[in-house]
């Protein structure tokens, strides 16, 4: 899917992407484009606001990451028995498919090692790393104290620090919003979500 | 007619008042995502998935089909608006809408638009209703080897006609169809990639997959991009186009409706795709291709046309085959057999009330967004000063909670969170979700039947070739994994022969 995005990013200060900012529009305050575009310009324009893209070290990783996934399936798969066509076994399906995906791993480590298309993690990954955790603590508390109080924090956290919220309008909201979910969840819904009031 | 009789059946469904209220609920949350940029209709329709276990199956997908068209309609304002397609379908729509509204024209550029997605819409449905009993009855006779061969064709076109490295799409479908066999082998029975766990023993949910990779996976991905603040105009207004512009885009409204309807059909194909080729058609046809990108009407008419003319009949594939067209149609797929309905060329027969009770939502979902996009059009412009920052949380509450109830389970939002990561980093990575969940929904399906073929042919793979049909696709099957490799290597000895320099040799490896 084509993402568009209208905040330019940050270029980490890695000399391997060249990402020229356009004049001197900061980032988050709505910026007037110049009168009359075309629809090449505005290609190149949004090219430009891409996330800056990570390097041959990405794709090696990824790489190997898929490498490692396929090489673990297919010993997996061998170790299932693979029978033969005939009369296959339960590994002899997941043996086939672990063998293609070595294969593109291994193509995509030697072919794809000039490939732009992965981001550089950059100062604002920092903030999906946040709300993970954040999302992790939830699943961890939700058993234990329900899922209010952990919901709360989450909201207040996304908001005032990840989004950049007043204050005000970030407790207001937060409080809202998990009064909202109560009454859909608990109290129209009957659902058995563990919770504390 | 005897053939119209189940057609007219399916209006008596759409008319309960269950399905009226979960098709207009359907259209306004499509309408909605589609006006703020972020959430795709493919991540709503996950998060939401949870909503359906506890309604009928006509009217969760009468619900589901309404957030996907819904979405297209609302693309489209910001894209007019802001310059900001809020759907990657309504991309090239900013080209000439941006334009027109710049000339005072927003409301004209937004009412062609909706009108032509009416007409297309509408269009698409009477295909639909016409075409897909002829491709159900004709797939009647399909065996175990002919959907083996639609099954990895489907998956092959999906992850090659994607945006980024067919590589990568590839490979995200190979995860799929291994993550689809994880569980208990329905042959044997044997435990596979299991490691003990007991919760792993029936194998992974679709649903906790699809909210993880494509809805927690976005939320996460769009914390990184921070949307700039929507700087919407107060006011739209005229949003009724006048005879003369109406009639100036009518050609391209039929154009973008004929081609939109093919290009849906198509596996990998759908309305991005559709938008985009309209587009290039209505301006090599323009008697002054020059007047494209300074505001001609046609250039907001056909595209807007087309991708809701694909949105619609990308549900023939689903419908008649069970073969979903695209990522979106797979979590269709996905909840139609959470309900226990197998999509399929027996759906029609055995399940007319659902078959056409989907198809005829359709027509009322359409006049909703009508009236929604014309006289209603100031509310949703309104709607764009939701900032992304208070909806970012509300979104990931709904998807923890809603994976939940799915089963009353801890387990479940677990492995939502833990997919959520999974695609993030894909995302990150470059690699595209879609394909993941295309093949993982397929991935049972295909194994079965490959399997049930092998033992029709006594373990002989040439006996595919026997069958002309599932010949015919299995060699397609090969031209489209084999040819753009062909193309490319031609591609690099005729710039080696001319000596092309070093970025061009770059750029032809992108593609590959």
């Amino acid at each position: 899917m084509i993402r568009v995005t209208a905040t330019p990013k940050v270029p980490a200060g890695d000399g391997s992407h060249a990402a020229v900012r356009s004049g001197g529009d900061a980032p988050g305050i709505p910026v007037d484009l110049p009168e009359d575009f075309t629809p090449e310009q505005l290609a190149a324009q949004w090219e430009e606001e891409k996330p800056p893209a990570a390097g041959a070290l990405a794709n090696t990783a990824s790489s190997l990451v898929v490498l490692g996934v396929g090489i673990g399936a297919l010993v997996l798969s061998l170790a299932m028995g693979l029978g033969i066509p005939a009369a296959p076994q339960p590994g002899l399906w997941p043996f086939m498919i672990s063998c293609v995906m070595v294969l593109l791993g291994l193509f995509q480590l030697i072919v794809g090692r000039h490939n732009r298309d992965a981001e550089k993690f950059t100062r604002m990954s920092t903030a999906p790393l946040t709300g993970l955790v954040t999302l992790a603590a939830m699943v961890a508390l939700m058993p234990v104290i329900g899922f209010e109080l952990p919901a709360l924090v989450l909201c207040v956290i996304w908001m005032r620090f990840l989004g950049g919220e007043t204050w005000r309008s970030t407790l207001l909201v937060s409080a809202i919003v998990v009064a909202a979910f109560y009454g859909i969840f608990v109290l129209a819904l009957n659902t058995s979500i563990p919770h504390l009031f | 007619m005897d053939f119209l009789n189940p057609v007219i059946n399916g209006f008596a469904v759409v008319l309960e008042p269950t399905n009226l209220l979960y098709c207009l609920i359907g259209v306004v949350i499509g309408m909605l995502i589609g006006v703020l940029p972020g959430l795709g209709p493919a991540a709503t329709i996950a998060i939401l998935l949870p909503l359906t276990y506890n309604v009928e199956p006509v009217t969760a997908i009468i619900m589901l089909a309404g957030i996907f068209y819904g979405a297209q309609y609302g693309g489209t304002i910001t894209s007019v608006l802001l310059k900001l397609p809020g759907e990657a379908s309504s991309v090239v729509t900013v080209f000439d809408g941006y334009q027109m509204a710049r000339q005072g024209k927003a409301g004209t550029a937004l009412g062609l638009a909706s009108i032509g997605s009416f007409v297309g819409g509408t269009a698409a449905i009477i295909g639909l209703t016409f075409l897909a009993p002829i491709v159900a009855s004709f797939a009647l006779d399909f065996g175990p080897a002919e959907y083996s061969a639609l099954a990895l064709l489907g998956i092959l076109l999906v992850a090659t006609i994607s945006s980024g490295s067919k590589t990568k799409a590839l490979i995200a479908a190979a995860l799929g169809l291994l993550l689809a066999t994880v569980g208990r082998d329905i042959f044997t029975g044997e435990s596979r990639f299991t490691f003990g766990s007991l919760e792993l023993a029936d194998g992974i949910d679709f649903v906790p997959i699809a909210m993880g990779v494509f809805g927690l996976g976005e939320i996460l991905y769009n914390l990184e991009e921070r949307h700039r603040a929507a700087k919407a105009p107060s006011k739209v207004t005229n949003v009724w186009p006048s005879r003369q512009d109406l009639k100036q885009a009518s050609g391209s409204i039929g154009r973008g409706s004929v081609l939109g309807f093919f290009l849906g059909i198509l596996p990998g194909g759908g309305a991005t795709i559709a938008s985009m080729a309209s587009y290039a058609m209505e301006k090599k046809r323009a008697k002054q291709p020059e007047r494209f990108g300074k505001g001609a009407p046609e250039g907001v008419a056909g595209p807007e046309t087309a991708n809701n003319a694909a949105a619609t009949s990308s549900f023939i594939p689903l419908l008649t085959l069970g073969i979903p067209a695209n990522a979106t149609m797979a979590l269709m797929f996905g909840a139609l057999l959470i309900q226990g309905v197998t999509p399929g060329p027996q759906l029609v027969e055995e399940n007319p009330e659902l078959f056409w009770g989907v198809v005829n939502s359709m027509y009322i979902g359409n006049i909703l967004l009508l009236i929604m996009s014309l006289p209603l059009v100031g509310l949703f412009v309104k709607i764009l000063r939701v900032r992304a920052a208070i909806l970012a949380p509300v979104t990931a509450l709904i998807t923890l909670l809603g994976a939940y109830t799915i089963n009353n389970s801890m387990f479940d939002v677990t492995l939502v969170v833990v997919f959520g990561v999974i695609g993030y980093l894909m995302k990150k990575f470059g690699f595209e979700p879609g394909p993941l969940v295309l093949a993982f929904v397929l991935g049972s399906l295909l194994e079965s039947s490959l399997r049930r073929s092998l033992l029709v042919f006594g373990g002989d793979p040439a006996g595919f070739f026997s069958r002309p049909i599932s010949a015919t696709l299995l060699i397609v099957f090969v031209l489209v994994a084999v040819l753009p490799g062909i193309r490319a290597l031609l591609a690099r000895r005729k710039a080696s022969d001319s000596g092309a320099p070093a970025p061009e040799y770059i750029k032809e490896k992108e593609n590959v």
